[in-house]
């Protein structure tokens, strides 16, 4: 009997995001038994009990790859994040708030002061006549209590460590996370910050039917029930198709729900929202434009919160980052 | 303190806005050197991720000049597409805490460089009420 061959050593961490990104390791379903077989899990708070001074003890590079979801909101996540890079040989960002931020990127329009008085004060439902707000340090009988350090500005995984590789998704999609395990098991992978999901738009993976774009009207999606066949686009719903990056095989679509961005920006986007901004302004009025009573200004209105709507996923990846915030 | 000199960056048309501003210098024209010109060839290539990253490296002021609506663009409608955009990311703009002042579109002639005199004038003056790009203080 030989040495069984080595196993590959796998973590997952989990940072600022909503816990989506560990369902989906487990939506591999039985395949989550074949990664076993080539792999041993050595760190994975969620699911299995192992300290931070665990992974401090681990020699540098060891750990093979960790899948890293969330992004980075406060002073330990920022700590994990440089740790695991120390200790990974190869680090992926996994999900849209590792990559782009994400839903609670959205939080760069304010910053740790409006979010603390929003929820400690303001909320309806919390009473807190006190005004106590989490401290970074707080002294009590016993001796001192630290708490992490909440930043004003949520950063991607890259803005804070190198990243090697991006799995986008919100989850990211059961086929790409089993191609990257299969990569990865293999050794054959792509070339360095490569992201492991198809090079093109969630348009050309979706199967309704396309004629000429052209919208008159925008609607919201609670004001009418699309129908299931033509492009939502056309039907006026703002589907992110066009702006966002395949992979999906357009599930949203699929269930008659429009795109929303979740991929990031597609191939060659310089980022997401401006590509949305550019391909919805191509084909909205196209009909009026040449109409003496055409008024641009109001086409563009009927677009509510731009900004919540083309940046949703991606405010915090996007060439701003954040809001302009009066000190 | 120095006084502040507003930065422009001026996206124009190869057909109309630039010959625009090459009359304007042709025929002597004053106007402040406040504006830096990038030449495309039609407005409705100017990406919204080119402003986004003019206004994100330091610029105070953003003009998208073309030709006049609804006949005159070289290739049929790209201007039509320039304004929604800039219409649009002025919207966003203000989502930023931009103030989408800074962000003009004017529609230049070849035979208006007289207009282009009088909006770098007149942006130049906008500009300096508003103060600097907010993203650089």
């Amino acid at each position: 009997m030989g040495a069984e061959k080595e196993k590959l050593k796998f973590a997952f961490y989990w940072a600022s995001s909503c816990g989506g990104c560990e369902v989906a390791v487990l939506d591999i379903n039985e395949k989550i038994l074949d990664v076993l077989e080539i792999a041993d899990i050595v760190f994975w708070p969620v699911a299995m009990d192992v300290k931070y001074k665990d992974v401090e003890a681990m020699a540098d590079k060891s750990i093979d790859v960790c899948f890293f979801n969330g992004g980075v909101r406060n002073s330990e996540q920022e700590h994990v994040a440089k740790l695991l890079r120390k200790k990974s040989k190869f680090l992926v960002a996994f999900g849209a708030c590792a990559q782009l931020g994400g839903i609670p990127g959205l939080a760069n329009v304010s910053n740790r002061e409006e979010i603390f008085k929003r929820v400690y004060d303001e909320m309806p439902s919390t009473k807190n006549p006190e005004v106590v707000r989490p401290k970074t340090r707080t002294e009590v009988k016993e001796g001192e209590l630290t708490l992490p350090e909440f930043y004003d500005t949520l950063k991607t995984l890259d803005q804070t460590v190198e990243v090697d590789y991006y799995l986008p998704g919100c989850p990211p999609p059961v086929k790409l996370i089993a191609n990257a395990v299969e990569a990865i098991a293999t050794g054959k992978l792509p070339p360095k910050g490569a992201i492991l999901a198809p090079n093109r738009a969630v348009c050309d993976e979706c199967p309704r039917t396309r004629e000429e774009k052209k919208i008159s009207e925008i609607k919201r999606i609670y004001e009418l029930t699309p129908n299931t066949e033509e492009c939502l686009l056309e039907q006026g719903i703002i589907c992110m198709g066009p702006a966002t990056r395949a992979g999906c095989e357009a599930q949203c679509i699929d269930a008659n729900m429009p795109c929303t961005g979740c991929g990031g920006p597609p191939p060659n986007a310089l980022e997401q929202g401006a590509a949305m901004m550019s391909a919805l302004s191509s084909v909205l009025g196209l009909n009026e434009e040449k109409n003496s009573d055409y008024d641009a200004q109001k086409m563009i209105n009927q677009i509510k919160d731009p900004l919540g709507t083309f940046y949703k996923y991606s405010l915090a990846h996007s060439i701003f980052r954040r809001k302009v915030m009066n000190k | 303190m120095k006084k502040f000199e507003p930065k422009i960056i001026g996206f124009l048309c190869n057909w109309c806005a630039y010959a625009g501003a090459d009359l304007a210098g042709v025929s002597r024209f004053q106007y402040p050197p406040n504006v830096r010109i990038i030449r495309v060839m039609c407005t409705g290539r100017v990406d919204p991720a080119f402003i986004i990253e003019a206004f994100k490296e330091g610029a105070d002021g953003v003009l998208v000049a073309g030709c006049h609506t609804p006949a005159d663009c070289h290739y049929i409608a790209g201007n039509f597409k320039a304004e929604r955009r800039v219409l649009l990311l002025r919207k966003v703009l203000k989502q930023f805490g931009i103030e989408p002042e800074r962000l003009r579109l004017e529609w230049i002639s070849a035979a208006e460089g007289d207009k282009f005199a009088r909006v770098v004038t007149e942006m130049v003056d906008d500009l300096k009420k508003l103060g600097p790009n907010p993203l650089k203080t």
